[in-house]
């Protein structure tokens, strides 16, 4: 079921001069993109923030997921900036710049996900009202008894 | 010549449906009582109808028949038989005929042996059956037409997507479709039993057996597919988020969730509207499923607008059987009460929690799966991903997992806490001590909660069994129990996964070893394969557990020629307390080779856990069909002994 994505991952690959990145497809794999920073804190850190990071040419799937060159040079980016000491929050919004909000599996907090935001709260409400309307009822039932 | 007979057969087979549709209307009706003897044999006449119409394309597809464009499009010559046969479903109008087919033949199933309804509700059901096939007719016979010809026989064909060309994804969608259809025939007994007002407890006994059927089926797949990406797509991820796979998680959770007030009418009398309303809501989601997979909206928003068609049709047929049974249940949700009344300590309380639970889990998927559709409406793009739904979901989860601890112990209708927290004691001493002790070992919050609260519930599960003779204890029971357990298994197995997985890239040369948790690794050689439509490098790594003997392992790097594609080939080595994943990637330029490698503690447990949830439902399956057979058989004999008496 999930070859619509691996045909648009194709289709995308040939078809599209995505970004500036894309043109460096004939071009080795960028340093880092297959190679983990020697530091385990720093990498640890660089694989958290990588799989909350979509590749950009696959469907549904994190740069810390793909084959894709582009994914692998987006890599190299976030371990080479982690290892310079940057802030994984800070790079990902050095990428939502650049790439849009669609880059980031973790939706950013604005007024167009709001909804997204409120609708664990929703259901919530909506769950203490159902269970609380039945336990109502319920309470009836024990006072009839006793 | 086979092709023309299909798509005849076909037409047939939509004008039987459209028969049942109005004979069993009709039947309904004091004056229809001359229709009451056609919707049974009509319904199964169209199940072997559309089978033969489905045994024709495959055969199609076997012959390779190059004149038909589906086959033209998705098959070719030189794949092997498994995957030619495979290759009917693989595709778009293929996969459609085989859910009509799967619908068609429940519903003959249904019309052979159902005898516990009255028969106006079987009739009624027979034909919300019949309404809901036309619908997929349709779309069929006017929009994916299977056995539509070339003008000109193609020279060979295109092939099949290498991804596909798998055993484990061969079976993978039609396991999916049988679930699907599953709660199709539970929607239709839903509709059934609102129309002739009939929502009570041998409602309840004849919809089982299909809701839980079409959830084992859903279990399974849902767990092969898990399993499928976790091995094909080689970074060692097992679940995405991805759309296609909410499109078939939000079904089971709905499932579930029906599955368990089904059960609480079938023997409380009590949930009635609640379960006709999930039935609703299960087959909602199934076609939910079928509406983002088919129309091709995930792809893109814009990519729907340029061709609706098919997302149109599907989008209108979810309008009108959902749209109409909402509108029934609203019609004669005065008439249908709630039942018998409980209290908020007792069995049926735990299952409404956990019902809404598990409702709340999937407002949860529903939400973040469409949102970033109505968002990209709107001309922004937004990703909506693990780091949403994992937390989010586990507000919902985390409570379910402890009531579900909880609720198999207490006694129908009312009960008190104070009896079974002393039985609760050992489960929660096992969660407290597993919980400390990932604390202590660092781990993070939500794995953390996992595994205490799988391994407390793990325990749990078991509970039921105590006191009890275990070769006497009712099929039923010991499907409860051991799905309640898979799913503390699987739990656990994600919770420690997320934990304490241990990823190594390295860039090898052969001879060279580099050291990856336990495992000790040495790429000995690279050589290149070639098997019956693919060629491949293959690497061949000595992996010693600890030390010990050395197990090989060949990963390879396939490339497929027709249609041109490459695939990776993991390879996995499974222990008891883990698993090893080997990927050959690219070679570098200075001549070593990109290895990735990983070492996952206990992940297997997920796939067992998901496992051992099916065969729950299975054993439940068989217990109560077995108990249904035994009183047909009885009530037969009754009959038969009153005949001849009469006689």
């Amino acid at each position: 079921m999930k070859r619509l994505r691996f045909i648009l991952a194709a289709g995308l690959a040939l078809a599209t001069p995505l970004a500036p990145l894309a043109a460096q497809d004939s071009l080795p794999p960028a340093p880092y993109a297959y190679r983990q920073l020697p530091d385990p804190a720093q990498e640890a850190k660089a694989q958290a923030l990588m799989e909350t990071l979509r590749c950009l040419k696959c469907q549904s799937q994190s740069i810390a997921d793909s084959d894709a060159s582009m994914a692998g040079d987006m890599r190299n980016e976030v371990r080479t900036r982690i290892a310079a000491g940057e802030d994984p929050e800070a790079i990902r919004q050095w990428l939502i710049e650049r790439y849009g909000d669609y880059v980031s599996y973790t939706p950013q907090v604005k007024p167009l996900t709001w909804p997204l935001f409120a609708a664990p709260a929703v259901f919530l409400g909506l769950a203490a009202l159902l269970l609380r309307g039945r336990f109502r009822r319920a309470r009836h039932l024990r006072k009839d008894k006793a | 010549m086979i092709a023309e007979l299909g798509l005849a057969v076909l037409w047939m087979a939509a004008a039987l449906a459209v028969l049942q549709l109005v004979a069993g209307a009709l039947a309904l009706r004091p004056q229809g009582a001359a229709m009451r003897g056609v919707v049974r044999p009509v319904a199964v006449m169209q199940g072997v109808l559309v089978a033969l119409a489905f045994a024709a394309l495959i055969t199609l597809f076997i012959t390779t028949d190059l004149s038909v464009k589906l086959v033209a499009e998705n098959s070719h010559s030189a794949k092997p038989l498994i995957f030619k046969i495979a290759g009917t479903w693989g595709n778009h109008e293929g996969s459609m005929l085989l859910w009509v087919t799967i619908m068609s033949l429940a519903g003959a199933f249904v019309a052979l042996v159902e005898k516990r309804l009255a028969e106006n509700t079987l009739l009624a059901t027979l034909a919300a059956q019949a309404f809901v096939s036309l619908g997929f007719y349709a779309f069929l016979l006017l929009s994916s037409n299977p056995f539509a010809r070339l003008p000109q026989p193609a020279p060979e064909g295109a092939g099949l997507n290498p991804l596909l060309q798998d055993i484990g994804l061969a079976f993978h969608p039609p396991t999916l479709y049988v679930g699907y259809v599953g709660l199709s025939i539970a929607f239709s007994f839903a509709v059934g039993a609102l129309i002739t007002r009939d929502v009570g407890p041998a409602f309840a006994r004849a919809m089982r057996p299909w809701v839980l059927g079409a959830w084992i089926f859903l279990t399974v797949g849902i767990t092969a597919g898990s399993y499928w990406a976790y091995y094909t797509l080689g970074w060692g991820g097992w679940w995405f988020w991805d759309p296609v796979e909410n499109a078939s998680l939000m079904p089971w959770l709905a499932a579930t969730a029906l599955l368990h007030s089904v059960s609480v009418l079938a023997a409380r009398n009590a949930l009635r509207a609640w379960t006709v309303m999930l039935g609703v809501i299960a087959f909602s989601m199934s076609m939910v499923g079928t509406f983002l997979v088919r129309s091709g909206i995930l792809t893109s928003v814009h990519a729907f607008a340029v061709d609706p068609a098919r997302g149109s049709f599907i989008l209108a047929l979810l309008a009108i059987y959902i749209g109409g049974a909402l509108l029934l249940f609203a019609l004669r949700a005065g008439t249908v009460t709630e039942g018998a009344r409980f209290a908020f300590v007792s069995r049926e309380a735990a299952l409404v929690f956990n019902n809404v639970m598990l409702c709340g889990i999937l407002g949860i998927v529903l939400v973040g799966t469409l949102y970033p559709l109505l968002t990209e409406a709107f001309g922004v793009k937004v990703s909506v991903g693990p780091p949403y739904f994992n937390p989010v979901s586990a507000i919902f989860a985390f409570p379910m997992l402890v009531v579900m601890a909880v609720g198999p112990l207490l006694r129908w209708k009312d009960d008190r806490g104070g009896r079974v927290a002393p039985i609760l004691a050992v489960p929660a001493l096992v969660a407290l001590a597993a919980g400390g002790a990932a604390l202590a070992a660092g781990v993070r919050l939500l794995p953390t909660l996992g595994l205490a609260l799988g391994a407390g519930l793990a325990v749990a599960s078991l509970l039921p069994l105590r006191g009890r003779n275990l070769r006497r204890t009712p099929l039923p029971i010991w499907g409860m129990v051991v799905s309640h357990l898979g799913l503390a298994v699987a739990a656990m197995g994600m919770a420690s996964e997320s934990a304490f997985s241990i990823e190594t890239l390295a860039a090898l040369s052969p001879g060279e070893t580099r050291q990856v948790g336990p495992y000790a690794l040495t790429l000995d050689r690279i050589d290149p394969v070639a098997g019956p439509n693919w060629t491949a490098l293959q690497a061949t790594v000595s992996a010693r557990y600890a030390g010990g003997e050395a197990d090989t392992l060949t990963p390879q790097a396939r490339v497929f020629a027709n249609p041109p594609g490459t695939r990776t080939e993991s390879a996995l080595k499974t222990r008891w307390n883990g698993q090893l994943y080997v990927v050959l990637g690219e070679e570098a330029q200075d001549g070593r080779w990109q290895m990735r490698f990983w070492w996952k503690p206990f992940v297997p447990l997920i796939w067992l856990g998901g496992l051992l949830v099916g065969l729950g439902g299975f054993l439940a399956l068989i217990g109560r069909v077995a108990r249904d057979v035994k009183r047909l058989v009885a009530i037969d004999k009754i009959a038969f002994r009153r005949e001849r008496q009469g006689r």
